[in-house]
């Protein structure tokens, strides 16, 4: 790979690993939701999610020109390879702080997905695009089903207030430029990330509001893992569940 | 073998129904975006629907197979996905065998026309998600029948 490239393969990286950490995430509900129709929904939005990745890490692949697929990048990385949230790699806790992760997530993406789209890197543009269709519904569910619960029984909106609290701190990260985001600014790949924090604190309070939840006050921000600096600890975990069968049976296909 | 058309492996591909809403064909789901014939050589071009459908891999696998059994051996399968696919794609004909099989078709409204059963106008969503990505489940309020609504995107 090009020196000049690396930067536009990191940016690839980082929104491939979002996709792929909270589609395996989301994947673990399969089975185990609350109700039929929540598990079903949750299904099918980690089935959108892993589709992403392909497209992301498809390109980032191809960019990078070191004969590795999307696969390879997926399954045989270690931890301090991958450049996700840590929001996206904390375990799920219960159902509310699940839906409370994917509406922080969503609120980012369709503002963030929907300025790609005039991204000078024209596949960037089209992958934003598509992923922008899925990103629009996700976000009406989730930002549904997170008043629902937060304006719903006392319990539900205890849980909901724990979620959130619990969720803030590593929230700050997401809207944190680095140098990569400014080679991107500088080549009109993407906008950077502070741009779109007010749009997504816009559709955050909208909803909390909405929610009978207030918007925490700490900006503590909790960092490292879009940078590959620093993961939690949970994601060594959730990755040896993840690519067990290509460790155990490389080459493996079906 | 005689020439192979454009025209003609258009309504091969007419015949290769949707793997998982097989009333209808991969024409009709308007994923078929282009088609070249080159002497014998046939390129096919298609357009995902969402990014994660599974049922992906088997259109393009029951392409192959029915193009093959029509004699072409020389094909090319091309995925493109910009435009993004849009369920404006989808054929009248289309439309009418989804509604004949119980499935709403798409509307620009984001919600089904009208019950494909009873054809009430009184229904109501139950779930933003069905059966498969590009469903969502409602129910009729005069039947009481639950019915999947093919998503608008």
């Amino acid at each position: 790979m090009d020196a000049a490239q690396k930067p536009l393969f990191e940016f690839l990286l980082r929104q491939g690993d979002n996709a792929l950490v909270l589609g395996h995430r989301t994947s673990e509900w399969c089975g185990v939701a609350p109700i039929l129709e929540e598990d079903i929904a949750l299904a099918n939005m980690a089935l959108d999610q892993i589709g992403q990745t392909q497209l992301w890490l498809g390109y980032a692949a191809e960019v990078e020109g070191a004969g590795r697929s999307a696969d390879d990048l997926a399954f045989l990385r270690d931890v301090y390879d991958f450049r996700n949230l840590l929001m996206l790699e904390v375990p799920n806790g219960d159902f509310g702080r699940t839906q409370m992760r994917q509406f922080l997530y969503d609120a980012f993406q369709v503002p963030w997905l929907t300025q790609l789209q005039n991204s000078t890197d024209t596949r960037v543009a089209e992958i934003a695009a598509k992923c922008l269709k899925e990103a629009l519904y996700h976000l009406d569910r989730s930002s549904h089903t997170v008043i629902a619960l937060g304006d719903g029984t006392a319990e539900s909106n205890k849980r909901m207030d724990e979620a959130l609290a619990f969720l803030w701190p590593y929230s700050g990260e997401v809207f944190v430029d680095d140098e990569t985001d400014h080679a991107m600014a500088t080549a009109g790949v993407a906008p950077l990330l502070s741009e779109i924090k007010p749009l997504w604190l816009e559709t955050v309070q909208t909803v909390l509001v909405q929610a009978c939840l207030t918007l925490p006050e700490g900006d503590y921000a909790q960092k490292g893992g879009r940078t590959g600096f620093r993961h939690t600890e949970h994601l060594g975990h959730m990755l040896a569940v993840m690519q067990t069968l290509q460790r155990s049976y490389p080459g493996a296909t079906w | 073998m005689m020439a192979v058309t454009e025209a003609q492996v258009w309504d091969w591909l007419d015949t290769v129904p949707d793997p998982e809403i097989p009333v209808i064909s991969v024409v009709d789901l308007g994923v078929i975006r282009e088609v070249q014939v080159a002497q014998d050589h046939v390129t096919v071009t298609i357009t995902p629907t969402y990014s994660g459908c599974p049922a992906m891999a088997v259109i393009a696998l029951d392409i192959e197979t029915e193009l093959a059994k029509n004699g072409i051996g020389k094909l090319d399968i091309q995925t493109r996905i910009a435009p993004a696919w849009t369920t404006d794609w989808l054929s009248e004909k289309g439309r009418a065998r989804l509604e004949e099989f119980g499935i709403a078709p798409p509307q620009a409204a984001g919600g089904p026309k009208r019950c494909p059963h009873c054809k009430s106008k009184r229904v109501e969503k139950i779930s933003q998600f069905g059966s498969t990505p590009c469903k969502a489940q409602w129910r009729c309020q005069d039947c009481m029948e639950p019915f999947d609504y093919f998503k608008c995107i």
